[in-house]
């Protein structure tokens, strides 16, 4: 339904199910996901995205969702934390994360997660350097990235990749 | 967040021609946001005044890559990962396609747009020195038709530029014509991504024997607009680049700049990088023609 | 003895699982029916009187819920140490950004815009905004003399010393404000009901210093105050004292409205209108022999607390106590003050007044080397503490450490002698100038002196109906590893597989106080009450007949749920006991000052860009000693993250400060580093176990934050040969100071 005064239906697909929202166009994407789809996984750290705890894949790519107009992202695909695990089954990052320490806080976590997993979809073997650069754009202030690193190598070794 | 959607228009026409119509037809009332990864910042701190938006993301008319035997022509809705991802634009613009992969995180270079960051006249975007360098020309449209304007002459003074109230900018085209020229650029900031510049340098020279015949430096974030430091192009232009030369190339690009103390940096500090970068450039000008 | 399995190896996370899946829930990420959103109206003056409060027009007032300090149920502050600071300020600012007015609305999208048309007309007055200015006392901000506390520590006879001294080393160090910059902002939620009573829930790590906080604010007996810790996003110390204020608010609020009343700051507000490390000056003047040989000194220790007292008189303790950094000093007079300014109340930060005198010692240790004509490593090795001797406090160093060793360690693993030479060569004719630096220091954990007395910590442990047993503290898990860890201690300690022990949510309500979660406490004090704990259950249930000494986990498992079906509840409590041998003065500053002491060396390898000026670390080492390491992953996890932290406290984050406010309170203009900027910090472990520890356990957590800066900045040193005395410590203020010496060079040549 469109309400005269702004909001309008639109729609996507998220975590492969499709959503309408009724909403106005400049709600962040972020805020639609927290809010109106209760996914919060996907964090606010900064609003000014320069920390990446919003970020979430669009079409593929990643993205930090404070800067989005909802309005943008009609008709996308979008995947967030939530659509990583398949059921019980964690992704080979998840459980990369865990065991490398990759997770301290967690509230990086989510979107140092699916920075990792945009990595590996369009490298899946990049170099110790290649991993350190594809993540500069997600800040975490408790593990000083070290395990972090280790987790994505350690899950780019393991994924047949498919 | 500090703004309030409910106060916010939003309109996403979906044709190029649907948006410059609504540009001419309620001049100075619509502000275009293609990626967004500067108005949003803007808008989340409650400091959008401008209340209504027309989407220019992911227009086919803006988001393309034509190469022809002159030019390669960059739709303005490109996004910095498009840039970096043309195979020919990395071979022959790598001045570009590396200020690309030094702006912003890999998720801001996804979304920003080369249109939106030109428009958005910030003197320290680090992609304007390498445009400068190249001497792109930028095409802009409007209802009126298409116009080609040097980039050169695109900013007039601090964020302030030659585009008409319902104008965009639809391409950027780079000559093809640097195959022969030498390349360099740095970027200085507080860290090593995720950075503002303090200082941004882009520059190319084409050896000729003993001499260049072409040397273009432009720099970022050391005036109100990013800058190609004539004087000391010209002062090298025809002469060796031997140590006296490049002595005077320090001092006359110090003098040829203006910049600031601010929150982020010192006058003092960027002069005194700049005058570094520049002998930085001469230094591998002249260890290139050195080289057999 | 039975050999450990649980303790010493690195088992999953207990909430591990809820974090990489994106389920764990956050402040923000929770509602409650009828939820308000709180707002802060805050000064924008440093220092003045309130004249005039005025609602601007175009806003709905009559919807919105507004708290001032008149609505304070009970008195108006924030219960701490000293009650100085009110929540809400009442006819005088004393800093900016003071919060003054509470609103709150359904709508969180209209309260930007209230709380901008709100104006306070003040008139000001003088403000105070550094350590000179404050410690000149020509203008008087608080107390008598502008100063929240003193220290004065005496050792020997230290006027003594300077006539038989062959040097006299003077130095001033000066370190800056530094932001905890978790990436999770303050936020809480308040809901009250006049029968049941006041429910906090919010990120942060003491729920029993917000539980007190609140009675006293509002006026509600004890038993009427329930505070719940929610998974929280990163402290550091920025979620110890502050989330009272946070929580103070969102209380005022939710009383007064009868509905629940949520408060989350974003970025800016968190960064400009919280806690930060407190900045500090220390002056050195060292008494030194030919041979290298400390004879005594005199340091002056001052740090900026900001407007209030808050945990200034604490933080200068610590700092206090390792301002003699880990050497053996004869004689010794430090004296130290924290003073006054008008800028937001500095607080508790990892590391807490020691990463301050730390920096100041190891730094002036190379300047002695230079004046003397020693080496960084030979004046250290010189004058180690050893075991036997007695600290600046008079506390003998009982264990078996030996720091000669752990520098030669950890020399080796740099390569510090090879990279030395390497560097003095290639430094000739490089523009990147290469140069290593040490630290040596160390960390006392746990509460100083009589304060873990003083804390009485309670620790519980129950068996519950399943027969799985339940860690019961306050102590909170922000990160660093404290469910894990306790839970494994608990395991071990009862002989169960880590998978039968849980640990409960900290709820003032279900759980006992434990103490705060700072101090690198948790496993060593913590940790050893819950090993008591958890030993009571087995001899409750051995008592009951119901379990032999010898036991599976299937018997226990089926005792438990026999005793707690049979009686109703399994628990027993363990309260903290002082070591018998443990003596401290608190008014001589004199005496054991903490139970156990972690040593460390750490080694800088770092670049200097002279085109850019900008400094890489390229390599680090950190070395240190910790008693035993219960869970290898993580504690490799917090010494990584505690150099990243010293990396940025060095060479990336600066409070830019106009008139007592923060400047760059965006993440896009106060940095910190990025994967992109640290080298591969390398980590070891040194363990000589610690009887007043939990399986010899010592503290880990703040430890890593004191070496990084000195080691770094001595490295700097070592590159370009020009000495650096103040952190952080920018490519601008090494640019500056480069070509101040290179003019002075010139003019002493007579060239202008």
């Amino acid at each position: 339904m469109n309400d005269p005064r702004g909001q309008r239906d639109i729609s996507f697909t998220v975590n492969g199910q499709t959503k309408t929202v009724c909403a106005y166009p400049m709600e962040r994407l972020l805020d639609v996901l927290r809010q109106r789809l209760n996914l919060t996984g996907t964090k606010e750290g900064c609003g000014e995205g320069e920390c990446g705890a919003c970020a979430v894949l669009v079409d593929g790519s990643l993205v930090n969702s404070c800067l989005v107009p909802i309005l943008q992202a009609e008709g996308s695909t979008i995947v967030t934390i939530e659509g990583l695990a398949q059921n019980t089954r964690l992704s080979a990052l998840q459980q990369a994360f865990l065991e490398c320490g990759g997770a301290q806080c967690g509230i990086c976590t989510p979107g140092m997660i699916l920075a990792a997993h945009h990595l590996l979809d369009q490298n899946p073997k990049p170099s110790a350097e290649g991993i350190r650069e594809a993540l500069a754009g997600n800040l975490c202030r408790c593990t000083g990235y070290a395990q972090i690193c280790e987790a994505v190598a350690s899950a780019a070794n393991r994924e047949p990749q498919g | 967040m500090r703004a309030d959607p409910v106060e916010y228009e939003l309109v996403a026409p979906g044709t190029l021609s649907n948006v410059l119509s609504l540009l001419s037809r309620e001049p100075r009332t619509w502000l275009p946001i293609a990626g967004g990864t500067d108005v949003m910042v803007l808008y989340a701190s409650g400091k959008l005044s401008q209340k209504k938006l027309v989407s220019l993301w992911n227009l086919p008319e803006l988001r393309f890559i034509d190469v022809t035997d002159d030019e390669i022509r960059i739709g303005a809705g490109c996004t910095y990962t498009d840039i970096r991802n043309h195979q020919k634009i990395t071979r022959e613009f790598s001045l570009l396609t590396t200020a690309a992969r030094w702006t912003g995180s890999i998720a801001n270079q996804n979304r920003g747009t080369l249109g939106g960051n030109i428009v958005n006249s910030s003197p320290a975007a680090d992609s304007l020195p390498a445009l400068l360098a190249y001497e792109a020309d930028l095409i802009l449209v409007s209802v009126r038709g298409e116009r080609r304007v040097p980039y050169t002459t695109f900013h007039t003074g601090y964020k302030k530029s030659v585009l008409a109230p319902d104008e965009l900018i639809r391409a950027i085209c780079l000559p093809r014509r640097f195959t022969n020229y030498v390349s360099y650029s740095r970027k200085v900031g507080g860290r090593n991504a995720q950075a503002i510049s303090k200082v941004c340098l882009a520059a190319l020279g084409k050896p000729d024997r003993a001499t260049m015949s072409d040397i273009r430096i432009a720099i970022g974030s050391v005036a109100p607009v990013p800058l190609r430091l004539r004087g000391t192009e010209n002062a090298l232009k025809g002469k060796a680049i031997d140590t006296e030369a490049i002595a005077t190339a320090r001092s006359t690009s110090i003098a040829e700049i203006q910049p600031i103390d601010d929150i982020r940096s010192t006058a003092a500090y960027r002069a005194a990088v700049a005058g570094n970068l520049v002998v930085e450039f001469l230094n591998a000008l002249r260890e290139s023609m050195t080289r057999p | 003895m039975t050999t450990e399995h649980i303790v010493g190896a690195s088992v999953p996370r207990k909430e591990g699982w809820d974090k990489v899946t994106g389920r764990a829930r956050y402040i923000d990420d929770l509602t409650l029916p009828g939820m308000l959103f709180g707002a802060t109206v805050r000064s924008r003056i440093p220092r003045g009187e309130i004249k005039q409060i005025s609602f601007g027009a175009g806003i709905p007032w009559n919807e919105f819920v507004i708290v001032s300090a008149k609505d304070i149920p009970g008195k108006n502050c924030i219960a701490l140490i000293v009650e100085d600071q009110p929540c809400l300020a009442d006819g005088v600012i004393n800093h900016p950004e003071e919060p003054i007015l509470l609103l709150a609305h359904a709508n969180p999208h209209i309260l930007p815009k209230a709380v901008d048309a709100v104006t306070i007309e003040c008139e000001p007055l003088p403000p105070l905004f550094t350590i000179e200015e404050s410690e000149r006392e020509n203008t008087i901000i608080w107390g008598a003399d502008n100063t929240f506390k003193r220290y004065l520590v005496e050792k020997g006879d230290v006027d003594s010393i300077w006539q038989r001294a062959d040097f006299v080393v003077e130095g001033e160090y000066q370190t800056g404000a530094q932001e905890q910059l978790y990436i999770e902002n303050n936020g809480v939620i308040a809901s009250f009901d006049p029968n049941t009573g006041l429910t906090l829930w919010g990120s942060l790590q003491c729920p029993y210093y917000v539980h007190k906080a609140l009675i006293k604010l509002c006026a509600l007996p004890e038993d009427k105050v329930r505070v719940v810790q929610t998974e929280t996003g990163g402290a550091f110390g920025g979620k110890e004292e502050y989330p009272s204020m946070i929580g103070g608010h969102a209380a005022l609020l939710a009383m007064k409205s009868g509905r629940p009343v949520k408060i989350v700051y974003d970025r800016m507000e968190d960064m400009v209108a919280t806690t930060k490390r407190h900045p500090s000056r220390t002056r050195h003047r060292t008494a030194v022999s030919r041979d290298g040989k400390i004879l005594g000194g005199e340091i002056e220790f001052v740090v900026d607390g900001g407007a209030y007292t808050t945990l200034s008189p604490v933080v200068l303790s610590r700092g206090t106590i390792h301002a003699a950094g880990p050497y053996y000093w004869p004689n010794i007079r430090i004296r130290a003050k924290a003073v006054a300014t008008n800028a937001p109340p500095h607080g508790a930060f990892r590391g807490f007044g020691a990463p301050q005198s730390l920096f100041a010692m190891e730094r002036h240790m190379d300047r002695i080397a230079a004046t003397v004509g020693l080496s960084p490593l030979e004046i250290r090795k010189r004058n180690f503490l050893k075991t036997g001797q007695t600290t600046a406090t008079d506390q003998t160093i009982n264990e078996p450490i030996n720091l000669e060793k752990l520098l030669d360690r950890g020399l080796e693993l740099s390569e510090y002698h090879a990279k030395k030479t390497r560097f003095r060569n290639e430094n000739q004719s490089a523009t990147r100038k290469k140069g290593i630096g040490i630290a040596a220091f160390l960390h006392g954990a746990g509460f100083t002196g009589s304060g873990e007395r003083y804390l009485a910590s309670v620790v519980g442990v129950e068996g519950i109906a399943d027969g799985r047993v339940r860690v019961l503290v306050s102590s909170t898990e922000f990160g660093q590893g404290t469910k894990t860890v306790l839970c494994q201690i608990a395991a071990e300690t009862l002989q169960l597989p880590y998978e039968q022990v849980e640990i409960a949510q900290p709820d003032t309500n279900d759980v006992p106080n434990s103490g705060p979660t700072v101090a690198s406490r948790t496993v060593m004090v913590v940790g050893k009450l819950v090993q008591s704990a958890a030993r009571g259950i087995v001899q409750t249930l051995i008592a009951a007949g119901l379990l032999r000494e010898k036991y599976s986990s299937e018997e226990f498992r089926d005792a438990c749920a026999k005793y707690v079906a049979q009686r109703g509840q399994l628990k027993s409590l363990a309260e903290y006991e002082a070591p018998p041998n443990i003596y401290w003065d608190d008014e001589k500053y004199r005496g054991e000052a903490y139970a156990a002491y972690s040593w460390a060396v750490y080694i800088a390898d770092v670049s200097v860009d002279l085109s850019t000026y900008c400094v890489t670390v390229d390599d680090f080492v950190a070395l240190q000693e910790v008693g035993k390491v219960l869970h290898p992953v993580l504690a490799r996890g917090q010494i990584t993250g505690g150099v990243a932290q010293g990396i940025g406290y060095t060479l990336y984050e600066k409070v830019v400060w106009q008139n007592g406010r923060m400047q760059n309170g965006q993440m896009t203009n106060y940095i910190m580093p990025t994967s992109a900027d640290l080298p591969f910090i390398r980590v070891y472990f040194e363990e000589l176990g610690n009887v007043h520890g939990a399986f010899g356990a010592k503290g880990i957590g703040e430890l890593p934050m004191d070496g990084p800066a000195p080691a770094i900045v001595n490295a700097i040193e070592d590159a370009l040969g020009t000495p650096f005395n103040s952190i952080p410590l920018l490519p601008e203020d090494i640019f500056q100071t480069m070509e101040a010496h290179t003019h002075d060079s010139l003019l002493s040549q007579g060239i202008r």
